[in-house]
């Protein structure tokens, strides 16, 4: 027997492309903007998100039948905000600096719209099980998105890969930057990200036409 | 067999498979097409898509020669052995330095052009002609070629393609094109090293131990932002021998292309006129602020801001922006009162940027860019009022 039945696959890889929450629906776009210049960031922030979204629609999701559905959203709220203070303590514990980079949007995603929507259209009607496949499935796919995002941004702005001169040295000028290459800078923009993002929405489209909105 | 024919018969053979525009446009670019429609009523004039753009390009044609003098010419009186501003010493300086800008920004775009024109199947548009020459005008001398060739690709994928080619873009694709050099390489893009042609590789060569003086030229504007005092007359900054990118440095060269453009009916005048109107009377603010004594002279605005009102049409890049960017058809506002809003703005707002924030020492890139968004907005606003007006008018009339 496999691990997972196909319907439980489909929860997982859904999200990845054809549904994405950056791509697709649209939410997160905030954080995938302000973090992504560096790859090791957008790893950390991925992960972060995973850890919240995954335990956060298990809890939704076992309390979903004793919740008053008129305060629903505070007791999200209170589950969302509680997981993501122990994670940021965890990043401030183990990776300090790390989390001075990510600063103020380790906090911010306790208003990532993603969370607050796969609670309210995923954990509050499914088991916990189930809940908790849709929360892997999408912070993956939100993950995804970073990590491309990241990747392009870091390699391009800064010559680097989680930290590694992966071009050469722009100071010694070894590399590629013997030969007039340079970094860049805008790259390193909040802006650019944007367009990074954009691309990937123009790509993902133009190969699956089905994904393209009428208007 | 001529070319004609040769080209033709090429046109011939593809025709139908997806090679067919790029042939089209080679064919009719060069000669006129073979053939005619045969029925319906069709307006014959002269004035297409391609005649509008060779026009622009006729009127910035003295701005890229003098831009080419005026290399050589900046680039000796740098190194301290002046020679004369017409002669062949200074142009081949220019010439070996720009035509390599101009055939990259054409062959990139072009480029460009033509594969989208394939993959999306429609001809291939002219809109890059005109680009293609402003790109290299508006660029300092020394700027890498791959830099100028990935900018290109940006800005015209970016820039233009995305929103479905010519004539639906939102931005002006030259200006995106400066604007990504100058926020990717701002080391390349101002500062006192690269507006002189080898002033770059002279720092280099000093660097590795040669014994040699550095040539740096600022300027005026960059100069100005740093609190220096300029020395250049009031005629040099007019007629154009002052640093600067390839082409704008020359107002008085500016001013007879934009009479040729309003001559021709291209340029718009209205967008013209209060973009001038907008800069004056921004920059007779500023004079008010800075002779009021509002501000002391300690403040690091002080030397822009006292900059007398009219100079600023003279120095930087405001004419050539105003004359060739800020008149483009489609990024521009439509309505003709539109077009005064829109131009005011941009002379309005170039001025204030180029006081209030000398890290942007050219504000007259980021105020078009600006106001091109807002364009749409104008018209909007313009259209929706006009027919508030008339539904009055009806009202009156029914009631």
């Amino acid at each position: 027997m496999a691990l997972l039945s196909k319907k439980d696959t489909k929860l997982i890889t859904d999200p990845l492309l054809d549904n994405n929450p950056i791509t697709i629906q649209v939410l997160g776009i905030c954080s995938a903007l302000a973090i992504t210049a560096q790859l090791k960031a957008s790893i950390v922030m991925a992960l972060s998100v995973m850890a919240v979204l995954a335990i956060g629609n298990v809890v939704i999701s076992l309390m979903r039948n004793i919740i008053p559905s008129k305060i629903r959203i505070i007791v999200q709220l209170v589950v969302v905000a509680a997981l993501v203070i122990i994670v940021d303590q965890v990043l401030k514990a183990f990776s300090y600096e790390l989390s001075k980079t990510l600063s103020v949007f380790v906090g911010l995603i306790i208003t990532n719209c993603i969370i607050m929507g796969r609670f309210e259209a995923f954990a509050l009607a499914n088991g916990p099980w189930k809940s908790f496949l849709d929360g892997i499935g999408n912070a993956a796919g939100y993950g995804l998105i970073l990590v491309i995002v990241g990747f392009f941004r870091e390699l391009l702005g800064s010559g680097t890969l989680l930290g590694f001169k992966v071009l050469g040295d722009p100071i010694e000028k070894t590399g590629l930057y013997a030969l007039g290459y340079e970094n860049n800078g805008f790259m390193l923009l909040s802006p650019m990200a944007l367009i990074v993002v954009g691309i990937i929405i123009w790509v993902q489209r133009s190969r699956n036409e089905a994904l393209v909105e009428d208007n | 067999m001529g070319l004609k024919s040769n080209l033709h018969n090429l046109k011939e053979k593809y025709k139908g498979t997806k090679m067919a525009p790029a042939f089209n446009a080679l064919h009719t670019f060069l000669y006129l097409p073979n053939d005619t429609t045969h029925n319906g009523t069709h307006i014959k004039a002269a004035d297409d898509l391609k005649r509008t753009m060779n026009t622009v390009i006729m009127a910035l044609i003295p701005c890229l020669i003098f831009g080419m003098f005026n290399a050589g010419y900046q680039h000796f009186s740098a190194l301290g052995t002046p020679v004369d501003f017409l002669s062949w010493d200074a142009f081949y300086i220019g010439l070996i330095k720009i035509l390599p800008l101009v055939v990259v920004s054409y062959g990139v775009g072009l480029g460009i052009e033509f594969i989208f024109a394939t993959i999306k199947n429609h001809e291939v548009e002219e809109g890059y002609l005109v680009t293609g020459m402003l790109v290299p005008l508006i660029v300092p001398i020394d700027i890498p070629l791959w830099m100028l060739a990935v900018a290109v690709t940006f800005g015209v994928v970016i820039g233009k393609e995305v929103f479905g080619g010519t004539g639906m873009n939102i931005l002006n694709p030259a200006l995106t094109i400066r604007a990504f050099l100058f926020f990717a390489y701002p080391t390349w893009m101002s500062g006192d090293k690269v507006w002189i042609q080898g002033a770059v590789e002279r720092t280099k060569e000093i660097a590795a131990g040669a014994n040699i003086d550095a040539i740096s030229g600022e300027t005026i504007l960059g100069s100005l932002a740093q609190g220096h005092h300029i020395n250049y007359s009031v005629s040099d900054m007019f007629f154009g021998f002052i640093p600067g990118s390839v082409g704008e440095t020359s107002t008085f060269l500016i001013l007879l292309g934009a009479l040729f453009l309003i001559f021709t009916k291209i340029g718009s005048w209205r967008i013209m006129l209060s973009a001038v109107v907008g800069a004056l009377t921004m920059g007779l603010i500023f004079n008010g602020v800075a002779s009021s004594g509002l501000i002391t002279e300690t403040s690091k605005f002080y030397t822009l801001m006292s900059t007398e009102f009219w100079h600023h049409l003279i120095i930087g890049g405001f004419a050539f922006g105003v004359v060739f960017m800020a008149t483009d058809p489609v990024t521009a506002s439509q309505t003709n009162k539109g077009k005064w809003i829109y131009g005011f703005l941009i002379g309005f707002l170039s001025i204030m940027i180029r006081v209030f924030n000398p890290a942007y020492p050219e504000g007259v890139m980021l105020a078009i860019l600006l106001m091109n968004v807002f364009a749409p907005t104008i018209d909007h606003y313009i259209i929706q009022g006009n027919v508030k007006k008339r539904m009055k008018r009806l009202k009156v009339k029914t009631a």
